[in-house]
């Protein structure tokens, strides 16, 4: 049994084609799916927020009722960003060195750094900062359990007087400002780690932070559409169609800058068609071909781009119950297009040998640390983390909020 | 109820954090030394790393592709089974180009079936249609600017002043950032201690004045060891770089590896 067992893991060894170091040739790439979602998780986050900000820096009145949505979308997404790291580490007890005694010339332990900084002191802060009036009022009419929560969460800061109001509603505003070269940040370090990385011609690109940044932004708008449309209509609560024909700009135009920038890496790098330009063109001819051409490039970006774009042109022409449809249709279709993105980066860079000389087949496994049944729990988990939140702070029985920037805000009646 | 501030205790709180970001640093040279304590390269007591500099120089016009080097350092390093080198030989057959196609050669056909450990089998060209065939034998390149040890999250890997790239197996945390970012594929996560690993130039014997495995048993003395700062007059290291036109492997990537070759062709990467 075990000899059968282990002639048959012997025979999976996948195939190559052409010349790979002996290292090389492993069962699977030392970085598989995990290493997909990690960059997806992180960009979400960076996006979600950055359209949160809108509403705060901006002033871009007509979001205000997804602003809290779209942080505790982020948060919930923070949250869960660095798991995919942490299990696919060969020794996870060892993690907190990352931390302890950082490398710092290391994108990997920079990253560490950033994380914990957007985590305490952006997000949470202008989390506490936005709810706490809130969390005074709530703990006082909720009984039970979730009362005890609202006022453990105000941190004994139950001042609700103008002033105190003020000075909170100007902190938001300074963290917002914080916020948002911290979320470029955070997502331009993910991109940063593959870009830095010289001896891989598909990563070692300037541009490659700058891409995921923008397709952050682009993924965390469009995770935002896809959750406001959603809980509005769990909650059989009548869209408003303000808020969502505003983010549909924004993601047109995000989309619009984020395909221009992708284009131009690819006509650069089949313009200076560098050492090793034959291998990348078997990447995406071959190995990448629906990934690349039918996800990242049609469902991702074409289709999205047409339907988006034909919006801006015919708002007012198109039906109500349309419009929403081609929008979440729109949504959901970059969410799977910048996955497929992530995939192309990460798996890409792995399908073919650093001696330029052959390639590599890979076939995902279900069980196991590199199998994709692990990615789909961490993938699921920032959604049940964002339930519970939503629950606890977006909840219909809540009385409404003072009027401010987030006077609308989600469940509460137009 | 209004939240009270008092200047007493901001400034005490201000002063407890500054104090502990002072600390910090102690903190960490405490634990710096207690590690130099307990951890160990594999060098001998008194083994001083800032007195040598050693250098690895092979000959590719020497190389038979018998594969006891890669054989000798699976054995003396207990790499693991499978797929796992720490050094290995390639082998390069370029054919004549096609009659009439004004190229200088045809095809290059590069192989090194479990890292040249068992030798090569028959040749899949006839005699007739080779323009060119050679061996190339590999290694860590002991770079001068090594990437591995730039992206490491942890500082596991580092180099050490005799030129040795090593790694702390018990430090590292197995991201395979250093995996990754190796331009000659001399890395590899070990599936036995889920740890990144690679060729210590066999620290454990240079360090005790003794030649690396793979160095010792190559029968055709392609690989020569050496120390720059303790040459002899008739070192064969001195001879080998004075008499040789040497090349590296990968230089435009700015790695300055201190393994260098002799008799490279363009096809080598």
């Amino acid at each position: 049994m075990t000899t059968g067992l282990t002639n048959t893991v012997a025979e999976a060894i996948p195939t190559f084609q052409g010349y790979v170091y002996p290292n090389e040739a492993t069962l699977h790439p030392v970085w598989s799916t995990l290493i997909v979602i990690y960059p997806y998780i992180t960009g979400l986050v960076a996006g979600a927020f950055i359209m949160a900000s809108l509403v705060r820096v901006f002033n871009v009145k007509a979001l205000a009722p997804v602003y809290r949505l779209s942080m505790l979308t982020a948060f919930a997404f923070l949250l869960c960003a660095p798991l995919p790291l942490l299990f696919h580490l060969g020794h996870p007890e060892r993690n907190y060195e990352i931390m302890m005694t950082p490398h710092l010339t290391s994108p990997m332990a920079v990253f560490g750094f950033v994380y914990a900084w957007y985590l305490m002191a952006v997000l949470l802060l202008e989390l506490w900062f936005d709810f706490r009036q809130d969390l005074v009022k709530w703990s006082e009419v909720t009984p039970g359990f979730q009362g005890v929560l609202y006022r453990a969460l105000t941190l004994g800061v139950t001042d609700v007087s103008e002033q105190s109001v003020r000075l909170d509603m100007k902190m938001e505003w300074i963290l917002s400002i914080v916020g948002i070269p911290s979320a470029f940040l955070l997502h331009g370090y993910v991109g940063f780690i593959f870009g830095s990385i010289k001896a891989n011609p598909w990563w070692g690109n300037v541009l490659m932070p700058i891409m995921f940044i923008l397709s952050a932004i682009v993924s965390g708008i469009a995770l935002c559409v896809f959750n406001y449309l959603v809980l509005t209509w769990i909650r059989r609560k009548t869209v408003d169609m303000r808020c969502l024909d505003t983010m549909a700009m924004f993601l047109f135009y995000a989309l619009v800058v984020d395909a221009v920038v992708e284009t131009l890496d690819v006509l650069h790098r089949g313009f200076a068609a560098e050492e090793g330009f034959a291998v990348l063109q078997t990447m995406i001819r071959e190995k990448l071909f629906y990934t690349l051409n039918l996800g990242q490039v049609i469902i991702g970006t074409l289709v999205p781009l047409l339907l988006l774009g034909s919006l801006q042109l015919l708002r007012r022409r198109v039906p109500e119950l349309v419009r929403r449809r081609m929008i979440f249709g729109s949504g959901a279709m970059i969410l799977i297009g910048v996955l497929a993105m992530r995939w192309n980066v990460v798996m890409g860079g792995q399908f073919f040998s650093k001696s330029l000389r052959g390639v590599m087949s890979y076939k995902m496994e279900f069980a196991g640390q590199e199998g994709w049944l692990i990615s789909a729990v961490i993938m699921c988990l920032p959604f049940i983390i964002l339930t519970v939140l939503v629950k606890l702070f977006l909840s219909e029985r809540l009385p409404a909020s003072e009027p401010g920037p987030h006077a609308a805000a989600m469940g509460q009646p137009h | 109820m209004k939240t009270q501030f008092n200047r007493r205790g901001a400034l005490a709180r201000l002063g407890a954090v500054l104090a502990g970001v002072l600390a910090l640093p102690v903190a960490r040279t405490a634990k710096a030394a207690v590690q130099n304590f307990f951890t160990s390269s594999g060098a001998p007591k008194g083994y001083d790393p800032t007195e040598h500099k050693w250098l690895i120089c092979l000959d590719a016009t020497k190389c038979i592709g018998c594969g006891l080097c890669a054989e000798a350092c699976k054995k003396e390093n207990d790499v693991p089974q499978g797929p796992y080198y720490r050094t290995w030989v390639e082998r390069y057959i370029i054919t004549k180009p096609k009659p009439g196609s004004a190229e200088t050669r045809g095809e290059t056909l590069v192989d090194s079936p479990a890292g040249g450990m068992h030798g090569f089998p028959e040749c899949p060209v006839p005699e007739d249609q080779i323009e060119q065939s050679f061996f190339v034998p590999k290694l860590c390149n002991l770079c001068e600017h090594p990437p591995c040890v730039q992206v490491c999250p942890v500082g596991a890997t580092f180099k050490a002043p005799d030129g040795a790239v090593l790694i702390d197996k018990n430090y590292c945390i197995g991201c395979a950032f250093c995996v990754q970012a190796c331009p000659y594929g001399a890395r590899f996560l070990s599936p036995v201690t889920h740890t990144a690993e690679k060729c210590t130039l066999c620290y454990h014997r240079t360090t005790r004045g003794l030649k690396p495995a793979c160095v010792e048993i190559c029968p055709a003395e392609a690989r020569i060891f050496g120390d720059l700062k303790n040459l002899q007059p008739d070192d064969p290291l001195r001879k080998f770089y004075e008499s040789n036109r040497t090349q590296v492997l990968k230089p435009h990537l700015g790695t300055g590896p201190r393994v260098l070759y002799a008799g490279l062709d363009e096809e080598v990467r």
